[in-house]
């Protein structure tokens, strides 16, 4: 589902956020990516969601190259993707429902139809109840539970998320953490950047480690994680 | 492998055909800037009032030029002149030279003045009917009486004139319309500097609105970021800012020709007043439907390529970060 081959991303200063990467996520794979902050975490999910474009190597996604979408085409591909922020993201100056409902807009999709997969979408998350309030009258939880309403109303194959549970205590974690286990179970292929490692640990997920922007240790074998983590 | 083959994965997602969805689109985007404007009665209604006042006094001198016109329109025996014969040409020669001239598109008609009538007329009209009666022979000469068409201009008819003057029937031709020509020089320099103005103040109500949505695009830069983070295209970020400046300019148009139909009400009394002066006959010509129309037009034109002007620019340049 994810490929890169040796890709290397150097911003204008010089820096590499991420250099001569190759790593692949399966079809179906829920799999977590760790490190310090400025390990590459965010910039390895930006050039996914095509925010950044590489400086050398290649991006497929789904087998669809991403060299070869072309400006004009990206917000085609941003749809197919689901994409949750640490920040929300949210729109505030409009209801729960409208933040759930944008993506379907977006696509075109008829009111009635959009009405139908926004409570579907909020009942996952398990917040229907909360459909007509405003997101700032939600707790830091509740809004990430919109934001990954939003992030699956169209229902992606793909969904990856950015520290997603970064603001929220351990509680709000795992309730987050198990939202997502369920769309993995349904088929969801997740690429989740957290660096809340027993967290991670609990799941038992495969984890890609970056360290300025190298891979550390593909991380297949779960045994392996303890001695890394002692 | 394009693109087009993965929105596939939004399948589950029914889809209706593209042209309900453009216009359900446009619809509900259209109804929310309008509910935008709305809740910012005072600014909204401020940037209306500049475009009326812009759209306002173009047409409204416009108009003024336009009754100006019809006046002068009025006074169309102004523009006559009188073709004197030779003394010895015959009625029936001068009936014949008449109807020659009433076949030529500059001329609109021809009255023939025999020598008779004419001598009539001095007679009815001065003091000097007792010395007239003395006469022998009626001096006068007959004469034709003519009137321009429409598609002359001041020049043509200086020209045409001076054509008639020379044929070896005529005596001489006499017209004094040369004010008439000189006042309608003026209104065509009116008419020209108000196009000029038009043109200014319309490129001005292209800035004000242009700024006005650039202002609004900054406002809102979180939302078209987060909206193109996922996955909304220019035209679908663009398309609300586009119909606030659609609405900006229609109602700017409006209230136009609100205040162009107030100026015109207020100006009534005096207009009628002045027009009993000059024989009565003119009352005050209102915009018409289809200038009317093409004010509305103009405003929505301007309005629209004020805003697209902004968010062509400004809508770029905002991607997520």
């Amino acid at each position: 589902m994810i490929q890169f081959e040796n890709v290397t991303k150097r911003f204008p200063g010089g820096q590499e956020a991420i250099s001569e990467l190759s790593l692949s996520v399966d079809k179906g794979d829920m799999v977590f990516v760790t490190g310090h902050s400025g390990a590459g975490k965010s910039t390895l999910l930006r050039l996914i969601a095509l925010i950044e474009r590489p400086t050398s190597g290649q991006v497929i996604i789904d087998g669809q190259n991403l060299r070869r979408v072309r400006r004009r085409k990206i917000p085609a591909y941003r749809r197919q993707l689901g994409v949750v922020f640490q920040d929300h993201k949210l729109l505030y100056d409009r209801p729960v429902f409208d933040n759930v409902a944008l993506p379907l807009i977006i696509a075109g999709v008829s009111h009635r139809d959009a009405g139908k997969k926004v409570r579907a979408a909020l009942d996952q998350v398990g917040l229907l109840h909360k459909e007509k309030q405003r997101p700032e009258t939600l707790s830091a939880g509740e809004q990430q539970r919109v934001g990954i309403a939003r992030a699956i109303v169209t229902r992606p194959k793909l969904l990856i998320a950015d520290e997603p549970t970064g603001n929220l205590d351990p509680d709000l974690s795992l309730e987050v953490m198990r939202i997502f286990r369920r769309f993995n179970e349904v088929g969801v292929t997740l690429l989740i950047a957290s660096h809340d490692i027993s967290l991670i640990e609990k799941l038992g997920c495969r984890r890609i480690e970056l360290d300025q922007g190298k891979l550390v240790q593909p991380g297949d074998d779960p045994d392996a994680e303890d001695e890394l983590w002692v | 492998m394009g693109v087009s083959r993965h929105s596939d994965a939004v399948s589950p997602v029914r889809k209706s055909g593209p042209f309900s969805i453009w216009l359900t689109r446009h619809a509900s985007t259209s109804l929310g800037s309008l509910g935008k404007l709305v809740r910012q009665p005072f600014a909204s209604l401020m940037i209306i009032l500049v475009i009326a006042v812009t759209l306002a006094l173009p047409a409204a001198l416009g108009l003024v030029v336009k009754n100006a016109r019809s006046i002068s329109g009025s006074w169309d025996n102004a523009l006559d002149f009188s073709v004197f014969l030779d003394m010895n040409v015959s009625v029936t020669e001068a009936e014949a030279l008449a109807k020659l001239f009433e076949q030529r598109a500059d001329i609109e008609s021809v009255q023939l003045v025999t020598a008779d009538e004419a001598l009539e007329e001095l007679k009815a009209s001065g003091g000097f009917s007792e010395a007239l009666d003395q006469l022998p022979d009626n001096p006068l000469p007959h004469s034709l009486v003519v009137r321009p068409s429409g598609v002359n201009t001041g020049q043509t008819i200086k020209l045409l004139q001076e054509e008639l003057a020379t044929l070896p029937e005529v005596e001489f031709v006499r017209g004094d319309t040369d004010w008439v020509q000189r006042f309608h020089a003026i209104l065509d320099l009116v008419r020209q500097a108000i196009l000029i103005g038009a043109a200014l103040l319309g490129a001005a109500i292209i800035v004000i609105i242009g700024n006005t949505i650039r202002l609004d695009i900054q406002n809102r830069r979180e939302e078209i970021e987060v909206t193109k983070l996922i996955g909304a295209s220019n035209a679908f970020v663009r398309r609300p800012f586009l119909w606030s400046g659609f609405w900006y300019g229609l109602f700017g148009g409006l209230l136009a020709l609100l205040l162009v139909q107030t100026g015109l009400y207020l100006l009534r009394d005096p207009v009628a007043r002045l027009s009993g002066l000059y024989q009565g006959g003119s009352s005050l010509l209102a915009l018409g439907g289809r200038t009317s129309l093409a004010i509305l037009g103009i405003g929505v034109l301007l309005g629209l390529v004020g805003s697209w002007v902004a968010a062509a620019r400004h809508m770029r340049r905002i991607e997520p970060r």
